[in-house]
């Protein structure tokens, strides 16, 4: 029946869902450029879901929430330094000096929220050997704590909007413009995930952190503080959740919100499956497939929600078709 | 099973009394229980029309409404209990199934809507069906997975419904459809029975078609469908292993639930009598969970009094209404940090030997507490195998 009744429906009335291809066709390659800026910001989150998941086999909802927490410590930093809704006049060095300092500032917040809801939430769990189902419930309730501890304290609008500086457009592809902003983003964000995936492939505390991965309690008796190296795991997903905050900010001034982060955090945990849960690499893949995807389904349908609505499509077709991902699941296993 | 004589950690003396009266409920016989349950019901009944100081939310709510809230809210807690609390699948866009529900009675009752006007009361059954096959279609492809990723996927899926009514053209977003259909019927007055302004006609109706959802879940419960699910819960690979099939048990459990969300929906729409985007956000789907698990997963009166709790409190205490994500957030990390069973543990397990089996080991009332589902693994066997991410 309902079928029946949807039919004479379409032919008449507004449309249902419109496909324009021509938009995409004209836009593609804008599109392509700009989804990348977007996927690298994806990917940084992406990288705290997957090494908690790879490490402790939990989705760490609340890390949408370290996240904000991040940007909000952004925010305040750069107002403090006199930015705001017009971009300012300062010289390079300044401007990028400053935008560091931020950046930093952010990366210690989101960090320190991390390791604090690792302590709080997490432990004690961890502690009595809950069900995982406790873990996840304790997950989306942090999530939500946190979440409407933001709201209490900043209300329910957006912060001001910060600009930091005026993208220029710096050279050509196929076409399509590539300004400095989306450089900035790509280049650091890419910089950043290298560095990650140094420290956890190459240095002595990554080798503890990809043995805990591979098998706790073999790690443990090699004498591997598991303990220590899931402090560390946390760590790490909120620094570079703090990046990503300063990234995001670039790209969306008026980002900061106390919701801000959590559809932003189903995306990039959807990029985290699409790449291969637990494996670094997946996550900078997963990131940068699921922004230019986002980002041409977005032109397709013609309404920028549809960038979420298309990340939760591909979300759901790739646990379908190969819930391992792309590159294959584990941190423990991913050293190449 | 757990009947091994580890030494369980004693029960807090504050539990006791509870448990007391828990055991001498359980002893009575059947028919006695039933009786027992008359006078409740029909204190239930009358609530709207008593309006009892204290407990009454007026002025700052109106009474019938509120408790037309509670109500379809412990409709809702009782089908997402099967779906987390029976089978241990965690859902959490259960909004999504409500939205749904309600949707299906707003396109199909109110003049805004371009499709096929049908009678209200049988929107409720087409909201099921609809909202089943979009159960279907979601648990089809990940129930199969891991359990953890159905966490996300439904918390995707919760908020691309209300995505999709944003940005689909005749689903009309936040302009929503007017004048939703009713049940029919008019008074001595003439006006109509079942009013937008007036919730304790919707009330009563919720309350009966909530207590028939009861009969019919427990029976459920009862069945080889819940023992089923019990042991998926349980342990999935072993329940797998003797030869239960998972994948369609848990299919079946989140279809079911996704039914009763649906239906929850409908009512809600015929009472408010509009419908938009705007109600159908993931807080509100987190609010679901906070519910039962508050109640005590696995436990339906739990469930219900879970949802009870989680309306009435907004409602009652109004200036406590703007915070209540807060401390419905915080009160899920406090319960699973320190009484993960939830207020009203559940004893499912002990169902699934049937009553004889229970009365028997009331005698060891340790061990009935250790077989709550959330804190069995933790008392019962510390070095046996569990679903837990870290040993």
């Amino acid at each position: 029946m309902l079928l029946t009744s949807i039919g004479p429906v379409l032919a008449q009335g507004p449309d249902w869902i419109s496909f324009d291809v021509g938009a995409l066709a004209d836009q593609f390659w804008a599109n392509t450029v700009d989804g990348l800026a977007y996927g690298a910001i994806y990917a940084l989150i992406a990288m705290g879901y997957t090494m908690v998941y790879g490490v402790l086999q939990l989705i760490n909802f609340a890390h949408s929430e370290v996240f904000i927490v991040g940007a909000y410590a952004l925010f305040f930093t750069l107002a403090a330094l006199g930015f705001g809704p017009s971009s300012p006049d300062l010289p390079l060095i300044a401007l990028i000096a400053d935008l560091i300092l931020a950046m930093l500032v952010a990366m210690l917040a989101a960090g320190a929220v991390a390791v604090l809801l690792e302590r709080v939430a997490y432990r004690p769990l961890r502690r009595r050997n809950a069900p995982r189902l406790a873990f996840l419930i304790t997950a989306i309730g942090a999530s939500f704590a946190l979440q409407y501890l933001i709201f209490a304290w900043r209300g329910p609008n957006p912060e001001p909007a910060l600009i930091m500086f005026r993208p220029e457009p710096v050279f050509t592809v196929f076409g399509a413009p590539v300004d400095s902003q989306q450089i900035v983003i790509f280049v650091a964000a890419i910089l950043l995930m290298v560095v990650v995936d140094q420290f956890v492939n190459r240095t002595r505390l990554g080798r503890g952190l990809r043995a805990v991965a591979q098998d706790p309690n073999t790690a443990t008796l090699m004498g591997v503080n598991r303990e220590r190296v899931i402090v560390l795991t946390f760590l790490i997903g909120g620094i570079l959740a703090g990046a990503a905050a300063l990234f995001y900010v670039m790209k969306v001034p008026a980002g900061v919100q106390y919701n801000g982060g959590f559809i932003l955090g189903i995306k990039a945990f959807a990029a985290a499956v699409l790449g291969g849960i637990g494996n670094i690499r997946g996550a900078l893949l997963g990131g940068l497939l699921l922004g230019v995807i986002g980002n041409y389904g977005q032109t397709l349908f013609g309404n920028a929600q549809w960038t979420d609505v298309v990340a939760f499509v591909v979300l759901v077709g790739i646990l379908m078709v190969r819930p391992t991902g792309i590159l294959g699941e584990s941190l423990g296993r991913a050293r190449v | 099973m757990t009947t091994t004589p580890t030494p369980a950690p004693t029960a807090p003396p504050r539990a006791a009394g509870l448990r007391g009266l828990r055991e001498r409920w359980n002893d009575l016989p059947r028919w006695q229980q039933w009786l027992w349950l008359v006078p409740v019901v029909a204190l239930l009944y009358a609530l709207p029309v008593l309006n009892p100081p204290l407990i009454t939310t007026e002025p700052g709510t109106n009474f019938p409404i509120a408790l037309f809230d509670a109500a379809r809210f412990a409709l809702l807690a009782i089908g997402l209990n099967v779906v987390v609390g029976q089978a241990g699948l965690l859902d959490l866009g259960y909004v999504g199934f409500f939205a749904v529900g309600a949707y299906v009675a707003a396109l199909f009752t109110s003049p805004d809507s371009m499709v096929w006007k049908i009678p209200y009361l049988w929107t409720l059954p087409l909201a099921m069906i609809v909202t089943m096959l979009a159960g279907l279609l979601l648990g089809g492809p990940t129930l199969r997975l891991r359990g953890d990723y159905l966490a996300i996927v439904t918390l995707g899926f919760g908020e691309i419904i209300r995505l999709l009514a944003t940005i689909v053209g005749p689903l009309k977003g936040q302009v929503g459809f007017q004048a939703v259909g009713r049940p029919p019927g008019t008074d001595s007055t003439g006006q109509p029975l079942f009013a937008n302004s007036d919730g304790t006609t919707w009330y009563w109706l919720v309350v009966t078609i909530t207590i028939v959802v009861l009969v019919l879940v427990g029976n459920l419960e009862r069945s080889r469908v819940g023992r089923a699910w019990i042991a998926i819960r349980e342990d999935e690979d072993a329940a797998q292993i003797m030869g239960v099939p998972t994948v369609q048990f848990k299919l079946w459990a989140f279809v079911i639930g996704a039914a009763i969300g649906g239906l929850s929906g409908a009512l809600f729409a015929g009472q408010v009598g509009f419908v938009n985007n705007q109600k159908f956000d993931v807080p509100t789907s987190v609010l679901f969970l906070a519910a039962v698990v508050l109640g005590g997963s696995g436990n339906k009166v739990g469930a219900v009094v879970g949802a009870f709790i989680v309306s009435y409190i907004p409602n009652r205490f109004v200036e406590l209404a703007g915070y209540k994500y807060l401390i419905f957030g915080v009160a899920l990390i406090v319960l699973m940090a320190f009484r993960p069973q939830g207020l009203l543990g559940a004893r499912q397990r002990l169902l699934t030997y049937g009553r004889e089996a229970y009365r028997r080991l009331v005698g060891r009332p340790d061990q009935v507490a250790s077989d709550d589902p959330m804190t069995a693994q933790a008392a019962g066997n510390p070095g046996g195998t569990n679903g837990g991410p870290v040993r």
